[in-house]
C-alpha cells in the first residue's frame, strides 16, 4: 500500500526530521515532529510551517472565467478584484457542499483555486465537465508546493511587510521566487506560500532557519477546530448545505449558482439542524460519528490544547442550537454533559 | 516531557504493550514504553470504577491522545483496587514515566497462575521487533 501514496516534494524532510508520517486523502504526510500539543503552542504563541502541498490548485482562465466560477462558486467574486481572495464553496444542485475552497482573482480573466487534498480530482471533473466557451480550467497541483506559515510571528520572521487577510502578493524569500496569501486555516495571523515545487526544499530550508517550528497535520487539525474552521469531509459534505452548516455569509444568495435555490428555501424556512460548537463539561473527548442525544451527531472532535477539555463540531436540532445549551454526547456508550458555545470556541484574550 | 524507551526486566509483559508488576496478591498494571510512544501525548485516562471485575485479554479502560483513542488491555483478572488520580488529573505523566507515576490500575489477583502466561522483558521486546 504504502508505495501507492503520493508523496510531497517535502518528503525526504520530512523524514530527515523524524515526523511520524500517516496516510492522508492518499498522501503520505506528516501528522506530527515533535508532538502534537508542543506544535499546536508553537502556532498560538510564535509561529509554525505546515507543509500543505497535498491541497489541490486549479487554474481557471479565459474571458468568461469569471462567468463559470459566479455559476459554480457560492460566494461573489465581483466583491474581489485582482490581488485578493475569497473564501467560497463549491456547491451541488441540492445546495450540498462539493468542497470548500479559496479562490484567488490572479488578473481579471484569470483565477487559481485551491482545494482540498481529498476533492482535488472531483472538483477538476465538476468543473472541467461544466466547462463554457472562452473559460479554460486546468489541474495545476503538480506545478505547486504550498507552505501554511502561520502564528503572531508568522509575518515578521519571513520578513514580510504587514497586508489584510485575504489579500496576496508576489515576494521572494532568500531568492525563492513564490506568492505570498494572507490566509491560513488556524485562527492565528500569517501566510500561505505557493512557490513552484522544485523550490519547496530551498523554501522550506529557508522558513526553518528563520525560526518557525515545523508542523504536523494532527497541530492543524486541532488549531483549526479550536478556531471552528470546518473541515470538509467532516463537518461538511456534498450532503450538507451551508445555512445549516453556519456559513450564510459565503452564500450570495442574491445570484444566481448550483443550488441556491434550495439554499434559498433553507435559509428562508430556518434550517431543522444546525452545526454548532460546543465544548464537555466532564471530562471526555469527542469524536467523529458519536451520537448526540435528541437526533445530533459529532462530525469533528478533539482535545483543546489550549483551553485543556474536549471540543468538537456537531449538527443538532435547530431547538438545541443556543449558546449554553446542554447537550449529551455519547462518548462509546457512556453519556457525557456538554454545552453549546459561540464560535469560534477559543480566541486569543486581547 | 517523554520518557527513553525502556522495558524493565522486574515487569511483566502482555503482547497487546501493557505490562504488570507484581507484589504479592496484587498487581500494578499500565501500558508499555510502545504503546505510550504510539499514542502520543495523552490527554485522557477512562478508568474502571473501584471495586469493578477486570478480565484478562479484555479492555478495562481508554487512553486517549489528541488523534486517537485505544483500549488498556487487562495483563490479568482481578478486581480494582485502585486507579491512579494522578494520571487521571494529568494524563501526560505517563508519557513521562510510564512504568512508575504514571501507572494506571491496581488490582487483587482473582487467579494469580495467569501470571505464568505472561512475558518477560526480553521475550516481550522480541514481539516488538518483529512488529
Amino acid at each position: 500500500m504504502a508505495q501507492t501514496l503520493l508523496r510531497t516534494p517535502l518528503y525526504e524532510r520530512h523524514v530527515a526530521l523524524g515526523a511520524r508520517l500517516v496516510p492522508f486523502a492518499g498522501w503520505e504526510m506528516p501528522v506530527q515532529y515533535d508532538g502534537v500539543i508542543e506544535e499546536h503552542r508553537a502556532v498560538r504563541g510564535d509561529a509554525g510551517v505546515f507543509d500543505v502541498s497535498h491541497m489541490g490548485e486549479i487554474e481557471v482562465e479565459g474571458p468568461r472565467a469569471q462567468a463559470l466560477l459566479q455559476e459554480l462558486l457560492s460566494n461573489d467574486l465581483d466583491r474581489i478584484g485582482p490581488g485578493e481572495a475569497q473564501y467560497t464553496l463549491l456547491t451541488n444542485e441540492h445546495g450540498g457542499i462539493v468542497d470548500d475552497l479559496i479562490a484567488y482573482r490572479l488578473d481579471r480573466c484569470r483565477y487559481l483555486l485551491v482545494v482540498n487534498a481529498a476533492n482535488r480530482e472531483a472538483d477538476f471533473r465538476w468543473l472541467k465537465e461544466r466547462e463554457i466557451g472562452g473559460s479554460d480550467v486546468r489541474d495545476v497541483s503538480d506545478e505547486y508546493a504550498l507552505l501554511a506559515v502561520q502564528g503572531p510571528n508568522a509575518i515578521a520572521k519571513l520578513g514580510l511587510r504587514p497586508a489584510p487577510a485575504f489579500s496576496f502578493a508576489e515576494a521572494s524569500i532568500d531568492g525563492v521566487e513564490l506568492m505570498v496569501n494572507r490566509t491560513g486555516y488556524t485562527g492565528e495571523d500569517g501566510c500561505e506560500l505557493l512557490c513552484m515545487t522544485e523550490d519547496a526544499v530551498a523554501l522550506w530550508d529557508a522558513v526553518l532557519a528563520r525560526g518557525v517550528a515545523p508542523c504536523g497535520l494532527g497541530a492543524r487539525d486541532t488549531l483549526r477546530l479550536e478556531v471552528c474552521y470546518p473541515l470538509h469531509g467532516n463537518d461538511i459534505t456534498p450532503d450538507t448545505d451551508a445555512i445549516s452548516a453556519g456559513l450564510a455569509w459565503t452564500c450570495a444568495l442574491d445570484k444566481e449558482f448550483t443550488g441556491a435555490g434550495t439554499l434559498r428555501r433553507v435559509k428562508e424556512a430556518g434550517p431543522a439542524r444546525k452545526l454548532v460548537a460546543f465544548v464537555m463539561e466532564e471530562r471526555a473527548i469527542p469524536r467523529h460519528g458519536m451520537p448526540i442525544e435528541g437526533g445530533g451527531e459529532v462530525t469533528s472532535g478533539t482535545h483543546s490544547p489550549m483551553l485543556d477539555i474536549g471540543i468538537g463540531l456537531g449538527y443538532v436540532p435547530a431547538a438545541q442550537a443556543a449558546p449554553d445549551t446542554k447537550l449529551t454526547v455519547d462518548v462509546r456508550g457512556k453519556p457525557r454533559v456538554a454545552r453549546v458555545v459561540k464560535k469560534p470556541i477559543y480566541e486569543r484574550e486581547s | 516531557m517523554a520518557a527513553a524507551e525502556s522495558y524493565p526486566d522486574d515487569l511483566k509483559y502482555h503482547p497487546e504493550h501493557d505490562w504488570a508488576r507484581l507484589d504479592g496478591d496484587e498487581a500494578v498494571l499500565g501500558i508499555t514504553w510502545f504503546a505510550v510512544d504510539s499514542l502520543g501525548e495523552l490527554v485522557h485516562f477512562e478508568p474502571p470504577e473501584p471495586g469493578a471485575t477486570v478480565a484478562k485479554d479484555a479492555p478495562y479502560g481508554e487512553v486517549e491522545s489528541v488523534k486517537a483513542v485505544s483500549d488498556v488491555i487487562a495483563p490479568l483478572s482481578g478486581q480494582v483496587v485502585a486507579v491512579n488520580a494522578k494520571v487521571i488529573e494529568a494524563p501526560e505523566t505517563v508519557n513521562a514515566d510510564p512504568y512508575g507515576e504514571g501507572w494506571l490500575i491496581r488490582i487483587r489477583l482473582s487467579d494469580p497462575a495467569e501470571v505464568a502466561s505472561l512475558l518477560d522483558g526480553a521475550a516481550y521486546r522480541q514481539v516488538l521487533a518483529e512488529q
